[in-house]
């Protein structure tokens, strides 16, 4: 018979537990603890988003107002679009006393494009960034996690086109590229254009392709004793063929929501001509709940283990001892601010070193102007002593010629007055 | 499951309804809801502090109808009041009518029994922040557990001795520090030995004195939610503290088998309200409110502490929990310190 083991927090090292089962000798009461539960949920309301990717045209928007009973105002798209984008939209549904906030996105374009290698890119986007905003909200320091409006996407239906042959390898490199971050539910749509025999082919091929190219799509669980056996024949119909209709034609004395043909009306929820009851029971009455805690426990861990050890944060050290967010996160910040200082250190240099550079340039500059200043004053100064020298011999000959001619004019002078002489000896 | 192809009427609000003509079976979710809680099953931590000799192991064993505490684990040691408070937690696996609980007893003893009982309060804050701290660091990190195991203290029972007067400087100072980080329910332990009016005066004295001293025992009356929360919880309010009486043992009255004490003068039936209000405790405890204290448990008072913790890291750059609370405005000097270790 185990015996509880006493656990006193005082010596960690005696952790051990044998946790001990008791039978109650009376009623206590905790039994209501699951409708205590309950009844929180349903004050508090329930959220869900679902993500519809498929080809313009397909009948998503069709398909989700036939499932939830409403119209949406929903509007065609146009076949023109450059790039895929994705159009949210959310609902408030109430039904007896559950509140549903559904959320639909819707892919716009999808497929029209003539390169559609990055087709997947924008989804894929989109669904890390709902990721990336929980993941906010969750590593604040005051955050409020329960009023937090869970946008993250729940249920990805990925609308197959009825070709009836296999799957189209855009269908693949998308659904590939999604496996790991949201519930894939694989849909034939306008299952009404494919045949009952066509279709049983075509399933098994979707379902061996799938297989062979490694897509993991959501599996309905089997571990809930209740629900398995269901779930396991739903497993064994996957992808479910389709056909949405708002529309009701009269069958019999019923009106039913169905589509009509010349040839025959297809009814909606006729499991003989289409798979939408199961799809209906399978995402919404059974698996609900699942599809979000397997959004929550699986595909938002990874995202968060990814995007955490991206940034640099790990469990542990180099000496494998366990190191906290905190410190990692401390570690990184020094980092961080001594990266910034040695930056400003060798901008702080590069702007000195430049500095002193043109400082250099502008010496340079400089002295080779004094240089030719000296060499223009040297030539003026040169021109300057050669003209003072002509000037000089100028001022000579001028000299010299003025002397000759004093010296002619007193010549001629006194030529004169000899010859004024003679000219007075002679009269006598 | 059929339900799916039996039209059903649809309540109208002033959302956008389902119309009228078929069921979507949105409302299923409640039975999805309800098979993984009975999965996945409950986990419910209850700390019992008081005097020793007030009765808490008794009460623990009848609140649960099985033998709970710590002294039926350990039968054979010899009963000795410790030198210090010791704080001792027992687990059990318990199921009724599918639903799976484990329920953890926290025994507290020594607590009060000193003759210096001066921070006796303090191993039990410590405790308590220290199930704070191992939640926080399993959820902070990187690969962590698809549920992590919650040991943190949902509920703590104050047992306050039955003297008729009023509270002593030793409840007061406990239930002063510790109504801020848990869910404090004070009870009248061994109320069999006041009479009704003694115990109505008791009781108007301590809610008094509760509320002179600012001590917020749950129910709190800031986390009412809504008008029809702050009804009940009103109603609550006026009758804490529970006046209780624990037995395990049964006796025969009016023929029938009830749990009781039998005394010279007559039997105190735990379970009739006109005895004694462990009726009330219980329902309170176990069959309406559990939901609730463990919200309030999770989402306000561990979130406190989440952001004190977070805040003084920051500022102080260490990653050793505190072995007391913080000072009010740690502010100031963390940024000092801040400034000093980054010149």
């Amino acid at each position: 018979m185990k015996v509880g083991v006493l656990t006193s927090s005082n010596d960690k090292d005696s952790e051990i537990k044998h946790i001990r089962s008791l039978s109650l000798a009376g009623h206590v009461g905790f039994d209501s603890l699951p409708d205590q539960l309950v009844n929180k949920s349903i004050c508090q309301g329930f959220c869900f988003n679902i993500l519809c990717i498929g080809e313009t045209g397909i009948g998503k928007s069709t398909l989700m107002d036939t499932l939830f009973n409403t119209n949406f105002e929903n509007f065609e798209s146009s076949h023109f679009e450059p790039q895929v984008k994705l159009r949210a939209q959310t609902y408030d549904l109430q039904e007896s006393n559950v509140r549903l906030r559904l959320t639909v996105v819707n892919t716009v374009g999808f497929g029209d494009q003539m390169n559609k290698q990055e087709s997947y890119q924008p989804v894929v986007d989109y669904i890390d960034r709902q990721f990336e905003s929980y993941l906010q909200e969750e590593l604040k320091i005051k955050r409020s996690l329960h009023n937090y409006h869970d946008s993250r996407v729940h249920a990805c239906l990925y609308f197959i086109s009825p070709s009836g042959h296999s799957l189209k390898s855009l269908d693949l490199v998308t659904m590939k590229k999604l496996d790991s971050k949201v519930n894939i539910i694989p849909v034939i749509a306008k299952a009404d254009t494919i045949s009952k025999s066509e279709l049983h082919k075509f399933k098994i091929k979707i379902m061996s392709e799938l297989v062979s190219n490694g897509v993991q799509i959501y599996q309905f669980p089997l571990d809930d004793e209740t629900v398995a056996k269901v779930n396991t024949t739903m497993n064994g119909h996957l992808p479910f063929a389709v056909v949405g209709s708002t529309e009701e034609v009269a069958v019999g004395n019923k009106m039913v929501k169905a589509r009509q043909y010349p040839w025959g009306v297809v009814q909606v929820e006729n499991e003989n001509h289409c798979d939408f009851v199961k799809l209906r029971e399978m995402l919404i009455c059974v698996n609900m709940e699942d599809l979000r805690e397997q959004t929550h426990t699986r595909h938002y861990e990874l995202y968060r283990r990814c995007k955490l050890e991206e940034l640099g944060f790990k469990d542990t050290d180099s000496e494998c001892k366990p190191v906290s967010l905190q410190q990692t996160y401390e570690a990184k910040r020094q980092e961080f601010l001594v990266e910034l200082q040695k930056r400003e250190d060798e901008m702080r240099q590069m702007f000195v070193q430049r500095v002193k550079e043109k400082e250099a340039e502008l010496k340079d500059a400089e002295r080779e102007l004094q240089g030719r200043f000296e060499q223009l004053k040297r030539l003026h100064a040169e021109e300057k002593a050669a003209l003072e020298e002509k000037k000089r011999l100028l001022d000579e000959d001028q000299s010299s010629f003025g002397k000759r001619k004093a010296a002619a004019q007193l010549l001629q002078a006194q030529s004169l007055t000899a010859n004024g002489k003679k000219d007075k000896d002679r009269k006598k | 499951m059929s339900e799916a192809t039996k039209p059903q009427p649809q309540a109208k609000g002033e959302k956008t309804p389902i119309s009228d003509t078929s069921y979507v079976g949105i409302d299923a979710i409640l039975e999805q809801m309800r098979r993984k809680a009975m999965k996945q099953g409950f986990e419910f931590n209850v700390m019992v502090v008081g005097q020793s000799g007030l009765g808490k192991s008794t009460l623990m064993n009848t609140l649960f109808k099985s033998k709970v505490s710590r002294k039926s684990v350990q039968p054979n040691v010899e009963e000795r009041i410790p030198k210090t408070v010791e704080i001792k937690s027992v687990s059990h696996d318990v199921e009724e009518k599918g639903v799976r609980m484990k329920l953890t007893v926290i025994d507290t003893p020594g607590f009060g029994d000193q003759i210096n009982n001066e921070n006796c309060w303090q191993p039990i804050m410590k405790f308590i922040n220290d199930q704070y701290e191992t939640y926080l660091q399993e959820e902070i990190n990187i690969n962590r557990k698809k549920r992590i195991p919650d040991t943190r203290v949902h509920c703590c029972i104050y047992f306050i001795p039955p003297t008729g007067h009023c509270l002593r400087p030793l409840d007061v100072e406990f239930m002063r520090h510790l109504s801020k980080v848990v869910n404090i329910v004070p009870v009248i332990a061994k109320a069999d030995t006041l009479t009704l009016e003694e115990r109505d005066s008791f009781k108007k004295t301590i809610r008094e004195e509760l509320r002179a001293n600012g001590i917020d025992v749950y129910p709190q009356k800031e986390f009412d939610e809504d008008a029809e929360d702050r009804m009940i919880n009103d109603k609550i309010r006026e009758m804490i503290p529970f006046a209780v009486v624990g037995s395990d043992q049964e006796y025969q009255v009016n023929g029938k088998r009830i749990l009781g004490r039998k005394t010279k003068w007559g039997t105190i039936e735990v379970e009739n309200i006109a005895h004694c209000e462990f009726a009330y405790l219980r329902d309170l405890l176990i069959r309406t409110h559990m939901q609730n204290i463990k919200d309030i448990t999770c989402s306000i008072h561990y979130e406190t502490y989440r952001v004190r913790r977070l805040n003084e890291s920051n500022i102080l750059f260490t990653s050793n929990p505190p072995d007391h609370p913080a000072p009010a405005t740690p502010q100031p000097n963390g940024v000092a310190a801040h400034r000093s270790s980054v010149e």
